[in-house]
């Protein structure tokens, strides 16, 4: 216990206990204030509302509000095919449209149960490191800008560009790409493909070394982050998170590894996660340097694949695309390691229709985000906003 | 205290020429740093700061308007003129618009005092030093007026943590200050720079004189960091957390004002801080042997530009900082202020006296 | 049986050997265990316990089952039924996964809530209130989560008919 005010009659005491959680005690008659942060504000990501009952600049209780940006995802699917369902996909994580074309041409493909040729796997290995680090560049940026620095922001986005201007050379598409078909690709790879992606590696790889120098290693940022929205590994995974901030939380549990699909048992990367040296393992600089890290593993996984992949003069890229997709009447859930945590599709057919009977979508943001209320009791403003922003949710995922 | 009349003769003379009653030189006098101040604060700085970031982050900036975006800001500046005055029907109208009104006019007073050559001087009080610290307080009741008066949550959180570092903050700066008055022996800003003149150049300024000065230096100008309410102390205005602090609900030339009072104070405290510390309008450059470069760079003229060079010079190491650091909390803020900056400004207050008694 | 058992997958024998567990100890209380391989799942049968059902199968020892990956609303409208999905798995020791299907009355049904068992599943089943109306009992904040709250009707269920204005705006386009 830590007192940061002296008692005496009539005054507050401000009591920062040992799980760094501040509490108030007070002889005063003083009251709540209700702080309605959002929809429209700078540091929720969105249309995220946290209703924050506040004791001066003490959260007392934050109550997350969805829905602002609900697009009846799942009702649409019972409507359309399930071919048509991917550029839905797209739109739900919009900073990870790979990932999330990924993780459902996989499920449906476990429900057709077809094999994938070798190069296609490969290509989408290699969008959707492309795609993941671009998510995580994202990430990191406005991280660093609810933390009020604003440079690494920007470069961030300046080598998020280069990322976009490749996914935007083979798909046609910056953000929103349908490439990812169910039993293959949109198209082939353009010939230089291989050239340009190297060559975007060894430009980048610097660039992580210099946004490690400027942001993570910074006095101020670590300051701010460190020993901030402690999440214990067991309460996590109750929780249900996934992804970096479970890894955050100092759980060995990426879905590349433990429920392996495409071409990632043959790949070597390692799934970092904190070793409380540099922070305290569950805070959010622990679930901002796994991020940080997993962008070099990305790297090098892309590396790999380059080298792996085959060449096929003429491929096509549709050849075992299915003319007609009805799967067999069954359940699957099928799910991949989006940026953000688990990715997973829930899907019922019929074996009759060409449209899926139940399409659920289990998104990761939605999930980490249930854990908001318990993280955010007696934290400051600001801490407040440093826990948002670790928690790295794309609110189109959220509420779906 | 009277300033040496040799060096205030032209200013003199100025002051006292008139074409018939009306007191043009006057005027002039008056009107110079505060013309140049409005026109540097609403183009030059708004800017600097936006090609300074730019090119700090890899970008161009503005490259529209005039050659190389050098007419944005006036553009800009018209388009907020042509902005709807809104009063929020919620507000209490009375502070929210004098609110801006005093931070304007609280920044730009404390110009009367800074000397921007051996001529040029508004007011050359004998209390000057004073005067500018005190007259930079009153932004505060402009703050509290502008957050009190917007009627809304975050305007007041900001104009609460405002008054809390700003008040908080002036304790260490006037310390350090109060050093760089010790050393000079008076408080007149005009006296104090003419300490620091010399043929030495900047052998003469109080940083480079005496081994002491670059702690109550340093400490000055952390705090006026805060004081402007520059980053990495941004916290009134911390946008990913208050939205934009204290002037939340302000748009159009009010917002404008509050912005040219944010810079105008930025080039006061930088100008201070080259006043006390760097020997204000004194040339740097030393007499070396036959070659008089300090006499060939003195004069009114160079005064008054090596006086803004280094103000300049110290915004641009505001906009660096800015544009480089994350925000602190607010905690770490003040423990910063109450256990790291007063306690070594005591010290330098002690170490300065020390040295003033033994030299 | 044993034939059935060696053709199994790996991964479905895994949930197999961890419902026979379930079954040992819970018996007429859940359904035969479905062997697909996409995704192996049973039924509770008697939804009342499936509380109990949940508890155990996170604390027993050999189960484990601490990762609540999925809560899905289905509706089943053959049966007159509304039901949920979880699929649940163990993270750090085992590999095996299991789907539970719980489910209760179109009108009026419930079901027991687990959010006490698995944080997961508090949002979750706030949205599968929110998408087909069934009442998860003892849940501690069950509104809705992603309609507005005084939206009318349960918008996944397959007879849905939207609502002509929602406050004075033309709802169907």
């Amino acid at each position: 216990m830590q007192e940061l005010g002296k008692a005496e009659s009539n005054s507050t005491r401000i009591i920062r206990q040992d799980d760094k959680r501040v509490i108030i005690e007070k002889d005063l008659d003083t009251e709540y204030m209700v702080l309605s942060m959002g929809p429209q504000h700078p540091s929720t990501h969105g249309v995220l509302r946290l209703e924050c009952i506040t004791d001066g600049e003490v959260v007392v209780e934050a109550e997350p509000y969805l829905g602002y940006l609900h697009r009846c995802f799942e009702k649409y699917c019972e409507n359309v095919d399930y071919p048509a369902i991917v550029p839905y996909t797209d739109r739900m994580d919009y900073l990870a449209g790979m990932n999330s074309e990924l993780a459902y041409c996989i499920t449906v493909e476990k429900l057709l149960d077809i094999e994938i040729p070798r190069r296609v796997e490969f290509i989408r290995v290699i969008v959707s490191e492309l795609n993941r680090i671009a998510s995580h560049l994202v990430a990191i940026g406005t991280y660093a800008i609810d933390l009020g620095a604003f440079t690494p922001f920007l470069f961030c986005f300046r080598d998020r560009e280069h990322i976009m201007s490749l996914l935007e050379w083979i798909s046609g598409a910056r953000m929103l790409y349908n490439y990812i078909w169910i039993g293959g690709l949109a198209y082939d790879v353009p010939a230089d493909f291989k050239k340009r992606v190297a060559e975007f590696i060894a430009y980048f790889k610097p660039k992580v070394v210099e946004l490690y120098k400027l942001l993570t290693e910074n006095e101020i940022f670590v300051k701010r982050t460190y020993d901030i929205g402690i999440m214990p590994a067991d309460v996590a995974i109750n929780y249900g998170w996934s992804g970096p901030m479970l890894r955050g939380s100092g759980v060995k549990w990426d879905l590349r590894r433990n429920d392996p699909y495409s071409i990632y048992p043959e790949l070597d990367f390692d799934v970092p996660v904190p070793d409380g040296k540099f922070s305290v393992v569950g805070d959010c600089l622990s679930r901002h340097l796994v991020r940080a890290l997993e962008i070099d593993e990305s790297l090098k996984i892309i590396s790999q694949c380059l080298d792996k992949m085959p060449e096929e003069p003429n491929f096509n890229s549709r050849a075992v695309i299915p003319k007609r997709i009805r799967p067999k009447a069954g359940e699957v859930y099928g799910r991949a390691e989006n940026p953000r945590g688990e990715l997973g599709y829930y899907i019922v057919s019929d074996g009759k229709s060409t449209k899926p009977v139940r399409c659920k979508a289990r998104s990761s943001c939605f999930v980490n985000l249930s854990a908001m209320k318990d993280l955010s009791k007696g934290q400051l403003i600001p801490d407040l906003v440093a826990i948002i922003g670790s928690i790295d949710i794309v609110l189109g995922e959220v509420d779906r | 205290m009277s300033s040496s009349p040799s060096l205030n003769t032209w200013s003199d003379a100025l002051s006292g020429f008139s074409i018939g009653w009306f007191p043009l030189g006057l005027v002039i006098v008056a009107v110079i740093p505060l013309v140049f101040i409005a026109l540097y604060a609403l183009t030059y700085g708004v800017y600097g700061e936006r090609k300074i970031s730019a090119f700090m982050q890899d970008r161009l900036g503005p490259m529209e308007v005039g050659f190389w975006g050098i007419l944005q800001t006036l553009a800009d500046i018209l388009k907020l003129l042509q902005k709807e005055d809104i009063v929020p029907t919620a507000a209490d109208k009375f502070l929210f618009v004098i609110g801006p009104g005093i931070l304007f006019v609280g920044s730009f007073l404390a110009f009367a005092v800074l000397p921007f050559g051996p001529a040029f001087i508004g007011a050359d009080l004998n209390v000057g030093l004073f005067y500018a610290v005190g007259i930079v307080a009153i932004e505060v009741v402009g703050i509290l007026a502008a957050g009190w008066g917007s009627n809304n949550k975050w305007a007041l959180y900001g104009a609460v943590r405002s008054v809390a570092q700003i008040v908080s903050y002036e304790i260490p700066a006037s310390i350090a200050l109060l050093c760089a008055a010790m050393l000079a022996g008076t408080l007149s800003m005009q006296q104090i720079t003419v300490m620091q003149t010399g043929p030495g150049g900047f052998m003469h300024w109080f940083l480079f004189n005496n081994p002491i000065a670059w702690l109550p230096f340093l400490i000055y100008f952390i705090s006026s960091l805060a004081e402007t309410n520059r980053a990495p102390f941004d916290i009134p205005e911390a946008e990913s957390e208050l939205v934009a602090g204290y002037f939340t609900e302000y748009s159009g030339m009010k917002f404008a004002v509050i912005f040219l009072a944010e810079y105008g104070s930025m080039f006061m405290v930088s100008a201070v801080l080259a006043v006390a510390f760097l020997g204000g309008w004194a040339s740097p450059l030393p007499n070396i042997g036959g070659l008089h470069l300090n006499d060939m760079t003195s004069g009114p003229a160079w005064g008054a530009f090596w006086i803004i060079m280094k103000g300049f010079f110290f915004i641009f190491v505001q906009m660096w900082l800015r544009w480089t650091l994350p925000r602190l909390r607010v905690d770490q803020l003040m423990y910063l202020c109450w256990k790291v900056l007063t306690p070594f400004a005591l010290i330098a207050f002690v170490l300065t006296a020390v040295w003033e008694i033994y030299r | 049986m044993e034939e059935a058992a060696n053709q199994m997958s790996p991964a479905v024998r895994e949930s197999k050997t961890a419902y026979d567990n379930i079954k040992e100890r819970f018996g007429e209380a859940i359904s035969e265990f479905d062997a697909n391989p996409t995704m192996p799942f049973f039924e509770v049968l008697d939804a009342s316990r499936w509380v109990d059902i949940a508890l155990y199968m996170r604390d027993n020892s050999l189960l484990q089952f601490n990762y609540m990956a999925c809560l899905s609303g289905v509706d089943y409208p053959d049966e007159g039924k509304v039901g949920i999905v979880c699929n649940l798995e163990n993270i750090g020791k085992y590999t095996h996964k299991l789907a539970v299907k719980v489910k209760c009355q179109r009108d009026g049904g419930s079901i027991p809530s687990v959010s006490c068992v698995w944080h997961t599943a508090n949002w979750h089943e706030r949205e599968a209130y929110d998408m087909y109306g069934m009442v998860f009992e003892g849940h501690p904040d069950l509104r809705r989560i992603l309609c507005p709250e005084d939206w009318t009707g349960f918008p996944l269920r397959k007879d849905y008919q939207v609502q002509e204005t929602y406050h004075g705006i033309k709802v169907p386009y």
